[in-house]
C-alpha cells in the first residue's frame, strides 16, 4: 500500500469516527461514548498527518500542540457552566484564525504552485475564516459583557457592509488573476473588518442564534481549507460541523419566531417600546415566601420554568434542593425548558445538570405544554418572554413565538426582581392574571428561603 | 486532473452535508450545548491542514509559512483539547445524576 492510499483510508476512518461522535449525542447514555469516538477520530487524523507529511519540522508542530493542548485542557476544567457561551464563541474564533493562518501560509509558501481552482478555494477558505474570527471575537465580547451587549446600529450600515464585501471580492479577484500576495492580504483585512461589522448590530438577546451561526461558519471555514489541501477528512468534518451549526441556528430562530435575515440585519429591541403605552394601570397580586411555600407544599404537581435570570442569580443549586424537598413530600416536580432559556442552545439543560437536577425531570417545551392544565403550581423563575401569552395574540411583536403555556396552570407563581419587562420590551399579561402571584426578590435568596420554610 | 479532483471534493462535501444534516436532527435538544462544544473540537481538524504547512522549504528550516502554520496548530489544539474535555465534563454532569438520586433515596 502506498503512503497515499494509506492516508486516504485512515482519513476515512477518522471521518467515520467524527460522524459517530455526532450520532452519539442523540441520547445522554451514548453521548460519552460519542465524545470518545471524536477523540479517537482526531488522534487518527493527526497521527496519519504526521506520518505522511514530508519534511515536517517536528518541534514547530509538537510544541504548539503541547502548549495549545495544555491551555485547552485547563480552560475546559476551569470554565464555569454559565460561561459556556463565551468559551464556545472564543473557540469559534480560534478555528477562524487557524483557517486564515493556514491559507496565508499556503499563499506565502514560495514552492507551492496553486492552480486556478486552488486559488478560488484559498480565497474562500481565507475569507470565511477571517469573518468567523472577528465575528466570534465580537460575539465573545458581547456575551462576556466586555463590549456591552447593546445592538449598535448606524445609518448606512448595510451599504457599508455591501461596499466592503464587494471590495473583498474584488481583491480576491486580483489575487486570482495574478497571484498577488498583497491583494490576498488586503482581501483578508477587508474580511476581518466585515466580520466585526456583521455582529456589531446584533443585540445580546439574539446571541443564541449568532453563536449557532458562527458554529456553522467555523465548519465551512474548515471545509474550505480541506478543498485547498484536497483533504477529505477536513471536508467531511467541516461539512458536518457546518450543517450542525446551521440546524441549531434554524432551531433557535424558530424558537424566537425570528427569521435569520432579521437577526442578521440586527437592531432588535430598539423600537418596540410603544407597546407599553396602552398598558395603563393593571393590578397584580404579590405574595410572601410563606404564601408560596404553603401553596407549593400543598400541590400535587409542580412545574418549574427556569429562565436565564435563574442562572444569573446562581439559584440552580438552591432550586435543586427545593425540588428534592418537594419530591420527598410526594409532589411531582418537572422542569419545563424553552429552547431559548439560556444564552446558547441547550444551555439551561447543562446548568440544571450541573446542579444535579435529574435528566428525567427536565422536559422540553413540546412535551410539557399539554401538562400545564393539569398542573397545580407553576413556578416561573427568571423567565418572562417565554411564558408571555401575548405570543398567541395577532399583532404582538412576539406573535407566533412558541411559548410555555404556563397561563393554563391552576396557579402561577412568578419570581422576578421587579415588574420590568423582558428583553422584547413587552408587558406580560400572565403577571396580571387572577391566579398569578408575584414573588419579588433575588431568585437565589427567594428559593433558599423557600427551602427553609418548606418542612 | 485538478478539475476532477475538485469535483470529487465537491461530491464528498455535499454528501457530508447530508450526513451531518440527518445525524444532527437526531440530537436531543438537551444536549445541544455539548453538541456545540464537540463540533468545536471537531472543527479543530484544521490542525491537519496546519501541520502540512510546517515544512522545510528549500532547506530553509524555518520559513514564514511554517511559523504561520505553527500558530495555526497552537490555536487549533486549544480547540481540540478544550472542546473534547469540556464536552466530557458536561456529559459527566448528565450522567452523575442517577447516582446522586440513588444516594438521596438511600439517605431516606
Amino acid at each position: 500500500m502506498t503512503e497515499q492510499s494509506f492516508s486516504i483510508i485512515a482519513y476515512l476512518v477518522a471521518a467515520i469516527f467524527f460522524i459517530l461522535a455526532l450520532k452519539g449525542l442523540s441520547s445522554p447514555t451514548s453521548a460519552r461514548q460519542g465524545n470518545l469516538f471524536g477523540m479517537i477520530g482526531m488522534t487518527i487524523a493527526v497521527i496519519t498527518t504526521l506520518i505522511i507529511g514530508e519534511n515536517l519540522i517536528a518541534l514547530l508542530i509538537l510544541i504548539p500542540i503541547a502548549l495549545g493542548g495544555a491551555i485547552g485542557f485547563v480552560a475546559a476544567k476551569k470554565v464555569q457552566m454559565t460561561k459556556m457561551p463565551e468559551l464556545v464563541a472564543l473557540m469559534h474564533s480560534f478555528v477562524g484564525l487557524a483557517a486564515v493562518l493556514i491559507a496565508l501560509a499556503a499563499v506565502l509558501n514560495p514552492i507551492e504552485v496553486h492552480t486556478t481552482v486552488q486559488r478560488i478555494e484559498l480565497f474562500i477558505g481565507a475569507f470565511i475564516g477571517a469573518i468567523t474570527f472577528t465575528a466570534s471575537v465580537i460575539a465573545f465580547g458581547k456575551l462576556s459583557g466586555k463590549f456591552g451587549a447593546k445592538a449598535l446600529v448606524f445609518k448606512g450600515q448595510h451599504l457599508l457592509n455591501l461596499i466592503l464585501a464587494i471590495l473583498m471580492i474584488g481583491f480576491g479577484a486580483i489575487y486570482f488573476q495574478n497571484e498577488s500576495i498583497l491583494a490576498f492580504i488586503v482581501m483578508v483585512i477587508f474580511a476581518l473588518i466585515l466580520g466585526v461589522l456583521l455582529i456589531v448590530p446584533i443585540g445580546g438577546a439574539d446571541m443564541p442564534v449568532v453563536v449557532s451561526m458562527l458554529n456553522s461558519y467555523s465548519g465551512w471555514a474548515a471545509a474550505g481549507i480541506g478543498f485547498t489541501l484536497n483533504n477529505s477528512v477536513l471536508i467531511i468534518a467541516g461539512a458536518c460541523v457546518g450543517s450542525s451549526g446551521a440546524i441549531l441556528s434554524y432551531i433557535m430562530c424558530k424558537a424566537m419566531n425570528r427569521s435569520i435575515v432579521s437577526v442578521l440585519l440586527g437592531g432588535f429591541g430598539s423600537d418596540v417600546a410603544e407597546d407599553l403605552a396602552d398598558k395603563g394601570e393593571k393590578n397584580y397580586k404579590s405574595g410572601s415566601v410563606d404564601d408560596v411555600a404553603f401553596l407549593m407544599s400543598n400541590a400535587d404537581s409542580v412545574i418549574i420554568v427556569p429562565g436565564y435570570g435563574l442562572a444569573v442569580a446562581r439559584a440552580q443549586h438552591a432550586l435543586q434542593e427545593l425540588t428534592v424537598k418537594l419530591v420527598e413530600k410526594g409532589i411531582t416536580v418537572k422542569y419545563a425548558i424553552h429552547p431559548v432559556a439560556g444564552r446558547m442552545p441547550g444551555h439551561m439543560n447543562v446548568l440544571l445538570a450541573e446542579a444535579d437536577v435529574p435528566y428525567e425531570q427536565v422536559v422540553e417545551m413540546e412535551d410539557v405544554n399539554s401538562e400545564f392544565p393539569q398542573t397545580d403550581v407553576v413556578l416561573v423563575i427568571g423567565a418572562n418572554d417565554v411564558v408571555n401569552p401575548a405570543a398567541k395574540t395577532p399583532g404582538s411583536p412576539i406573535y407566533g413565538m412558541p411559548i410555555l403555556e404556563a397561563q393554563k396552570a391552576k396557579m402561577i407563581i412568578v419570581n422576578k426582581r421587579s415588574m420590568a419587562p423582558g428583553y422584547a420590551g413587552l408587558d406580560n399579561d400572565l403577571f396580571y392574571m387572577d391566579k398569578t402571584m408575584m414573588l419579588f426578590g433575588d431568585a437565589k435568596n427567594v428559593v433558599e428561603e423557600l427551602v427553609k420554610t418548606i418542612e | 486532473m485538478a478539475e476532477i479532483l475538485t469535483l470529487q471534493n465537491i461530491t464528498i462535501f455535499v454528501l457530508a452535508i447530508f450526513v451531518g444534516y440527518h445525524v444532527v436532527w437526531n440530537v436531543t435538544p438537551a444536549l445541544h450545548t455539548p453538541l456545540m462544544s464537540v463540533t468545536n473540537a471537531i472543527s479543530g481538524i484544521v490542525v491537519v491542514g496546519a501541520i502540512l504547512q510546517v515544512v522545510e522549504i528549500n532547506d530553509n528550516v524555518i520559513s514564514f509559512s511554517s511559523i504561520l502554520g505553527a500558530f495555526a496548530i497552537f490555536f487549533a489544539s486549544i480547540n481540540i483539547f478544550g472542546g473534547f474535555f469540556v464536552t466530557q465534563r458536561m456529559l459527566e454532569m448528565f450522567k452523575k445524576k442517577d447516582k446522586v438520586n440513588k444516594e438521596i433515596k438511600l439517605d431516606d
